[in-house]
């Protein structure tokens, strides 16, 4: 039973991420969600943040924020799990602690 | 009125993108409200701005109004001035494909349709902003 980190920001605005990725203990969920999938896509400026945290941390990201985005799940980061909300609820259940970085 | 009065430069500037917060569609509802004024109007998306322009938006899954295909329209309002940042696009690994093509007719040639959206690098964006009599920051 590890933490469920929650990320909401986009790398490009705020520092969250990164501060997430900085601080969350080894083993630790990370969620990205609203604009914070936009740090899940491949071949951004900010992709090899999560690349690099790939081993020390499971990653899942929001589909249906994506979606609203205009952008694609195929270029979601290769390890990152797409889930719906039925899966957020489950992370949130299946999780100790649940921390938002906002 | 009669007199046409001043006519200036407006620009609208947006950076952040839509359904995370309100930015994006409040800037779009006060383009629409402003185009009833006959300025000379210029839009800039650039940063996270540029993901309100993208292709396929699909709000379903978020309970939240999709309101992407109002950018088509701004044409019909005399909008013709739509500039996004080609480095922006760059660093999220976008291109001009993956935004909606807009456009409008011109009415001085025959109702052609011609592009509104400008992919332009930072100087010339630097440049058009620099030239504005009004930026408005969203």
């Amino acid at each position: 039973m590890s933490t469920l980190h929650l990320v909401n920001k986009s790398p490009f605005e705020r520092n969250s991420l990164d501060a997430c990725l900085r601080l969350a203990a080894k083993g630790s969920a990370v969620l990205l969600f609203e604009d914070g999938v936009i740090g899940a896509m491949q071949n951004t400026k900010h992709s090899d943040a999560i690349n690099t945290a790939m081993s020390d941390h499971k990653f899942y990201v929001l589909g249906p924020d994506i979606k609203a985005r205009g952008l694609n799940d195929d270029n979601v980061i290769d390890g990152i799990n797409v889930i719906d909300y039925d899966g957020f609820v489950d992370l949130t259940t299946e999780h100790k602690t649940v921390q938002s970085w906002l | 009125m009669e007199d046409e009065g001043v006519v200036k430069k407006f620009c609208y500037m947006n950076r952040k993108a839509p359904y995370g917060t309100i930015y994006a569609l409040e800037s779009l509802e006060v383009v629409l409200i402003a185009a009833a004024f006959d300025q000379d109007i210029s839009l800039v998306f650039a940063d996270d701005g540029v993901y309100q322009l993208t292709n396929n938006q699909d709000t379903d899954g978020i309970g939240m109004k999709n309101f992407s295909k109002t950018y088509t329209a701004l044409g019909d309002y005399d909008i013709k001035k739509i500039y996004v940042e080609k480095e922006s696009l760059e660093e999220r690994g976008l291109t001009a494909d993956d935004l909606q093509a807009l456009k409008y007719e011109d009415e001085d040639d025959d109702w052609a349709e011609k592009d509104s959206l400008f992919v332009v690098g930072r100087e010339e964006l630097s440049k058009i902003i620099d030239e504005q009599d009004v930026v408005l920051s969203f």
